[in-house]
């Protein structure tokens, strides 16, 4: 796990612990993880495996008990709340299950509101948000509210916000939630172009078919990475399958 | 499925000889199932016994081409309507595995099914590379193939992530209660698989 020179994303033996003496929860026990540029991790593991505490702490809206996170090299523990708050803002990219969008402002606008909130100009904003749109295949829609698109779309709108401007990290939680399983593997396609365009993915999931998007899975349970797996070199093997 | 049925689909498209045929059954299935070319006439010859093919006359280079018959096209429909009957797949050695590594002394279940489920994730993601890759509208039947594999191997992965739960509530009391395997493992076969596994 040393020599993560180029590392997007890199856990150092990470601890998190909730709450304190007998009543304390061990959510992660010790977790190492280095994620590389045009690389997507997948976290599987149980419920209350800590998948989720995982993710928090990899985009730094929770602070870990022990060990470090740093994004980019930068350990995130030396940034105070605001350097942290500018971080998320301009390197990090998050796609939850709720998408959050703001039923008051049109699609192009909830793109375009992370940046305009780290101070970009409204006009430059708007056109990098449309660049977002557009990469995510919706470039004529931008003028739609939430409620006039699709349950499809508005995930497309909350990956275009996720991806918008220079994010080098994608955190996905469920990013397929209730889709159905064409467009939920359309997000994927989404997901996985862009990792291949030089971005470092971390994907939550629970679906097997999803995490096999990921060139890496890894299995948590009780706080612990119990396994993890990487591609075969050799496809041919597999599809003749003469061992199965 | 036969290659039987396979080879009346691809000549209800019209006539072929036999490697067209052999050909058109690999792209069909994405080379997933190689043929060789003496199945392809055993076959033919076959559903010509049966009266479902008829060879017509030689061509100049000397290829036989082959033409469905009606009570042929009979057969194939039938095939079609008929749903797949899981009863006459093979008995599932990794179920049976697993019920017996958790019966044997001295194996260490969890890892068994952890090896397994890193071996079918890996096989995930070559499936999923192979599918990304496939995106000509043309590619559809082998995506589909490939989907049918995917969504095998993820039903695997949820039931070993199944196991581990239950592994993990499960306490042993003393020496582990006898677990009566699938009706139909005969003693043989679970000897045999007990053996393999004690090798590795």
């Amino acid at each position: 796990m040393s020599g993560s020179d180029d590392a997007v994303l890199e856990l150092r033996a990470v601890h998190r612990t909730h709450g304190t003496g007998p009543a304390a929860v061990h959510a992660l026990r010790g977790v190492s993880l280095v994620v590389r540029p045009g690389e997507l991790v997948a976290v599987m593991g149980p419920s209350g495996s800590g998948k989720s505490t995982l993710l928090a702490l990899a985009g730094g809206l929770d602070r870990p008990t022990g060990g470090e996170v740093r994004v980019e090299g930068q350990p995130l523990g030396a940034l105070d709340r605001r350097g942290l708050a500018q971080l998320r803002r301009r390197r990090i990219g998050y796609i939850f299950q709720q998408l959050n969008l703001l039923g008051s402002l049109s699609a192009l606008e909830n793109v375009a509101l992370p940046l305009e909130l780290d101070g970009t100009s409204g006009r430059r904003a708007r056109a990098l948000a449309s660049a977002a749109l557009t990469e995510v295949g919706m470039p004529a829609l931008g003028d739609r509210f939430p409620d006039q698109l699709s349950g499809g779309q508005q995930q497309r709108v909350a990956i275009a916000r996720a991806l918008v401007g220079e994010r080098r990290l994608v955190l996905a939680d469920e990013p397929t939630g209730a889709l159905d399983s064409q467009t939920g593997e359309a997000v994927l396609h989404l997901l996985r172009r862009r990792i291949d365009a030089g971005a470092a993915g971390v994907l939550v999931t629970h679906e097997a078919r999803h995490a096999g998007w990921a060139d890496r899975v890894v299995f948590l349970r009780d706080g612990v990475l119990v396994d993890t797996t990487a591609p075969l070199g050799n496809v041919d093997q597999l599809l003749t399958g003469s061992d199965r | 499925m036969s290659i039987r049925h396979g080879l009346l689909a691809l000549l209800e498209r019209g006539q072929m000889y036999g490697y067209q045929l052999r050909a058109a059954f690999e792209e069909s299935t994405g080379s997933t199932w190689p043929l060789n070319i003496g199945q392809v006439y055993t076959t033919l010859s076959r559903l010509e016994r049966d009266g479902l093919v008829r060879p017509l006359p030689e061509s100049e280079a000397g290829q036989r081409p082959y033409e469905i018959t009606d009570a042929g096209r009979a057969d194939l429909a039938l095939w079609f309507a008929t749903p797949i009957s899981r009863t006459d797949r093979p008995r599932d050695e990794l179920a049976i595995k697993l019920a017996l590594a958790l019966t044997t002394p001295g194996v260490d279940v969890r890892s068994v099914v952890q090896a397994q489920r890193s071996a079918t994730m890996r096989a995930l993601q070559e499936l999923t590379r192979l599918k990304y890759g496939s995106n000509r509208p043309e590619d559809l039947p082998w995506r589909l193939v490939l989907d049918s594999m995917v969504f095998q191997a993820e039903a695997e992965v949820r039931w070993l992530d199944h196991c581990e739960t239950s592994l993990v509530r499960h306490q042993p009391s003393g020496p582990a209660p006898p677990v009566p395997p699938p009706s139909d493992v005969d003693a043989d076969d679970a000897a045999r698989w007990a053996g393999e596994e004690a090798r590795r």
